[in-house]
């Protein structure tokens, strides 16, 4: 599986906001839980997460312990040339991870 | 007759006392993070609008859907969403930022509460105008419970 999964409209319209679905899967671990030893779990979330589409942010997001695990975004953007969009994020243990999709604007 | 108009009468007596008292409408839970973002500023209670369950089985992850309603050209548009938990351990829950101007502010995602709280959503305008709505949830499983 996958570190993301993306959607968005196959075909979007000039100048139209379109839906963007974003799923990343990640423990988003609260720091509020122990092992089975009983040992504290270390919190470990999603901090930032940045949309860019053609190298322009149009997105960002900034989550805590409070959003679920695997989080899960939808927000619109406006379709304004054919290009790509960069989807970036860093957890609190500093690993990042990255994704893309193309725009077909027709 | 007579006995009748008593009868429905207590009926809406009896009506009006099972509605719980609710908070008002315009009235925001105290949260210092909330309070330290609004920074003395008075929030509008209107455009910005907050669906949650009232009641969420699930505390781990609670759906929930945030709209702003336009239009808003020619004037500011929405810069900043952010969430905020009455009892959750971490209260700012998330921030939306928006650095381009965007006739449609809606957003989903999945949430966790701790516990029946009130979840407040405020939006920020460019203009530093800021719209507030609040939304009470009954959590039966609180979504900050250790597995073991």
């Amino acid at each position: 599986m996958p570190d993301a999964r993306i959607n968005i409209p196959s075909k979007v319209a000039r100048g139209e906001p379109f839906p963007v679905k974003l799923q990343i899967r990640h423990p988003m671990e609260t720091g509020y839980r122990t092992d089975d030893v009983g040992k504290g779990i270390a919190r470990n979330v999603i901090r930032t997460l940045t949309c860019r589409y053609n190298g322009e942010v149009v997105f960002a997001a900034q989550l805590s312990s409070g959003i679920a695990a695997n989080p899960f975004l939808s927000f619109f953007v406006v379709a304004r040339a054919p290009g790509e969009m960069i989807f970036e994020w860093i957890d609190d243990a500093g690993v990042k991870g990255s994704d893309r999709v193309d725009v077909n604007v027709a | 007759m007579k006995r009748r108009r008593l009868i429905q009468g207590a009926g809406a007596l009896a009506l009006v006392a099972c509605v719980p008292a609710r908070a008002a409408d315009n009235a925001l839970p105290s949260i210092p993070a909330l309070s330290a973002f609004l920074a003395g500023r008075t929030p509008r209670f209107e455009r910005i609008r907050l669906e949650l369950p009232s009641i969420a089985d699930n505390g781990f992850a609670v759906p929930m859907k945030l709209t702003v309603e336009g239009p808003f050209a020619p004037g500011p548009y929405v810069k900043t969403l952010r969430l905020f938990s009455e009892t959750n351990p971490v209260p700012a829950m998330a921030a939306f930022e928006f650095p381009l101007p965007l006739e449609r502010i809606e957003i989903e995602s999945r949430i966790r509460l701790a516990g029946a709280q009130q979840v407040v959503a405020v939006a920020e305008m460019t203009d530093g105008r800021v719209y507030a709505t609040a939304r009470e949830v009954i959590v039966t499983l609180a979504g900050c419970m250790d597995g073991t």
